[in-house]
């Protein structure tokens, strides 16, 4: 089984995210070519200008207006995004199979990284549970959606500790892996793909068209 | 997904109750599939998949904050309860619900695009909020008011039935009220060749005769070389943009612009007004396939603006007295006019007091968007979801709100009113003839 999650769906989770990830940006793109508008109200200078400010945490004022949810969820992407990629047990599995390796982060500081991102779920959650406007717009999917988000850091944070079953814990988390990596593309965890071009194209009708800013 | 509870007190409106009545649900499929698949592409697609169901718009828009966080005016649930059904149905849907789409998307937003700025990602909601206008528009599902507007414009090519006659009689009138202030003052009608072609909006000869003989006066005092149009294609106004009937709208700006290629002028100064800028500069261009306008299009708050910056209007007496100013969605937030408009208020005003929050943050009306021209049936919760901004204005102790818009100039005129505000509304064009210099030379 560790063989089967290790090599195989390995291999297809990434192909499946990567290849899926181009083809949903790629139909994406066709489909905004579609359109009259979207294409020639494109501005590079505007474009940078609002991911400047919606990227950078508190550079602008709705962010400044809600702290908490701001660093809550600054921390949350962060970590979720640099854990895996810096992970010292990830980097080994990539030097055994391929022979790279790059710099990783200390074993306590990706614990605590983990333990971040898991906290940012339960916030999330949690908002997602008491909030009456996000509430309203919740179904199934939204819950499926942290779910998927958060179980490789639960299941990855039970193997590091070695509780339970190490072996079992560890092909669970692999698969939960996989399974994240293959929703990306074709959920609504794609506003990872669709972020740079919704702000992109926002921030070039609101400053290159209309003459304002986005933020 | 549960659906919205919804609590509104019933309101009649005879051209969407007939509608409901007619419409069958191959009607209702047919031209929703139609809509998205024709012309809408990428930027609805991706909305849709990207709305991470974050609930943060909420805090943008007035009509939920002034409801006391009534989650069905929130500007996601607005989206939930008309394209997600829309699109999980695939158009099957019946038309009791397109009835609501339309309360939604004609009535309860100003598409003034202040959520597509509180979104993270810039979910551009307002321009969802549009699709659904234009699905409903397209089924003949109008609120009846508007859709009168939008036969005005289709019939006159102006928004009030004016009639040509009328028209003429009206900027003679007004030339000579001018003139009572500035006896060499004109109002050139046909002048080919003009600088300026000066264009406003229906309601202004109909209503507001006064603010063309300000017009001829300030154009005199700035010594502009202007003109009018003797015909059709005087209205800069759309209000079928707002219904969703682009074809008309398009009709509508074509005319506008050909009317001052006729008259060979350089440029187009209109009057304040928020919605007409946004059709003539924007919707209409980019609907039409130009994405600019032919001939530069100048605001009001613009022109003003140079005209005080250079010198060729001087401030004799400034205007006495705290007044304060709605910031038009369609031209700060949309325009990017904002500083220009707070330039000029403290040009003319002894002490302008800022709204907050202000600029292209400052919250819409309420009565922008088509939502006043949904008329008398729709005013009550028009009124009451301006909350926000009235304790806004309140908090100013100003006497007067300046609105550079005539949309909001009536919007503002029924807060006031229902929030018993006591202050006066007023065009900054009225401000301006009470503080200008007039020269000696210029005196009777
Ligand atoms: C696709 C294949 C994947 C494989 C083969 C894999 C493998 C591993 C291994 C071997 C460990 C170490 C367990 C230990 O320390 O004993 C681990 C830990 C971890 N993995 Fe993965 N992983 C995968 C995908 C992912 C993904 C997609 C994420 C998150 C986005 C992720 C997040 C983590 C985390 C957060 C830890 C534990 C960190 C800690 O608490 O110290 N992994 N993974
Ligand atoms: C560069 C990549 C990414 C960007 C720019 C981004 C951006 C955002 C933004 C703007 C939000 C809205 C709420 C907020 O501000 O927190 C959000 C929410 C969220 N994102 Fe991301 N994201 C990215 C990658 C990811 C990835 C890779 C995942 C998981 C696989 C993810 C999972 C989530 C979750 C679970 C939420 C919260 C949804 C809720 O409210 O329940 N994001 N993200
Ligand atoms: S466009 Fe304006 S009125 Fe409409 S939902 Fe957004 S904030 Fe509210
Ligand atoms: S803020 Fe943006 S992503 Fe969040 S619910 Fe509103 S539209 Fe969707
Ligand atoms: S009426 Fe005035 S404030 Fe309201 S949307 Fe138009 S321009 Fe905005």
């Amino acid at each position: 089984m560790y063989e089967l999650v290790r090599g195989p769906l390995a291999w297809a989770a990434f192909i499946i995210f990567i290849a899926g990830s181009l083809y949903r940006i790629l139909y994406m793109l066709a489909g905004s070519k579609k359109e009259k508008v979207v294409f020639p109200h494109m501005s590079l200078k505007h474009s940078l200008a609002s991911l400047v400010h919606w990227v950078i945490p508190f550079n602008n004022q709705y962010m400044k207006q809600r702290p908490v949810f701001t660093a809550v969820s600054f921390a949350f992407h962060i970590c979720l995004i640099v854990t895996p990629i810096f992970l010292l047990a990830h980097i080994i599995l990539w030097d055994e199979s391929w022979n790279i390796s790059w710099w990783s982060l200390s074993e306590t500081i990706t614990d605590y990284m983990t333990i971040i991102v898991i906290a940012g779920c339960i916030f999330f959650l949690y908002r997602r549970l008491t909030d009456p406007v996000v509430k309203n717009v919740t179904d199934g999917s939204d819950y499926l959606l942290l779910a998927i988000t958060a179980l490789p850091f639960i299941t990855g944070f039970i193997a590091y500790h070695q509780w339970f079953d190490y072996k079992t814990m560890l092909i669970i988390h692999i698969l939960a892996g996989e399974i994240m990596l293959i929703a990306i593309p074709f959920t609504r965890l794609s506003h990872m793909l669709f972020f740079v071009f919704t702000r992109s194209y926002f921030g070039s009708e609101q400053g290159h068209v209309k003459h304002s800013k986005d933020w | 997904m549960r659906p919205t509870i919804v609590k509104r007190e019933p309101v009649v409106d005879d051209a969407m109750d007939r509608a409901e009545a007619k419409l069958t649900p191959q009607q209702i499929e047919k031209v929703i599939n139609e809509v998205i698949d024709k012309e809408t592409g990428g930027r609805l697609w991706t909305y849709i998949n990207t709305c991470i169901h974050c609930g943060l718009c909420s805090e943008a828009c007035h009509w939920f904050l002034s409801n006391d966080r009534d989650v069905s005016f929130a500007p996601v649930t607005k989206v939930k309860d008309t394209l997600w059904v829309m699109l999980k149905n695939k158009g099957a849907v019946d038309a009791a619900f397109i009835k609501r789409c339309s309360q939604i998307a004609h009535t309860e937003c100003n598409v003034c695009r202040r959520c597509g700025m509180y979104c993270p990602f810039g979910i551009d909601i307002a321009y969802m909020m549009l699709v659904v206008r234009r699905i409903c528009a397209k089924l003949e599902m109008v609120p009846l008011y508007l859709q009168d507007t939008v036969h005005s414009h289709a019939a006159t090519m102006n928004q009030m039935w004016v009639k040509p006659d009328e028209w003429i009689d009206t900027l003679q009138w007004q030339e000579e009220e001018g003139q009572g202030y500035v006896p060499s003052a004109r109002l050139p009608l046909e002048k080919e060749g003009a600088e300026i072609m000066y264009s406003v909006i229906g309601p202004e000869p109909k209503f507001l005769a006064q603010l063309l003989g300000n017009i001829t006066v300030i154009m005199k005092v700035a010594g502009c070389d202007w003109t009018m149009p003797a015909t059709a294609g005087w209205d800069n106004s759309n209000m079928a943009m707002y219904s969703g009937d682009f074809e008309v709208m398009a009709r509508v700006e074509r005319l506008h612009y050909e009317t001052a290629q006729r008259l060979k002028v350089k440029k187009i100064v209109m009057g304040e007004c928020g919605h007409a800028f946004r059709g003539a500069e924007y919707d209409g261009p980019t609907w039409i396939g130009w994405m600019r306008p032919p001939i530069p299009l100048v605001h009001a708050i613009s022109f003003y603006y140079d005209l005080i910056k250079s010198g060729r209007i001087k401030i004799a007496k400034q205007i006495e007295g705290p007044v304060t100013v709605q910031y038009p969605c369609n031209v700060i937030r949309n325009a990017g006019l904002g500083s220009k408009l707070q330039y000029i208020m403290n040009a003319v005003c002894e002490n302008f007091v800022d709204l907050i929050p202000n600029d292209r943050h400052a919250y819409c009306c309420n009565a922008g968007g088509g939502t006043i021209n949904c008329g008398p049936p729709w005013k009550k919760i028009r009124v009451q979801s301006a909350r926000l901004q009235s304790e806004n204005f309140k908090r100013t102790g100003a006497h007067t709100i300046v609105t550079p818009c005539h949309n909001c100039h009536s919007g503002i005129e029924d807060v006031v009113d229902g929030y018993k505000l006591g202050m006066k509304v007023k065009f900054f064009s009225e401000l301006l003839i009470e503080a200008m210099e007039i020269p000696e030379h210029l005196k009777a």
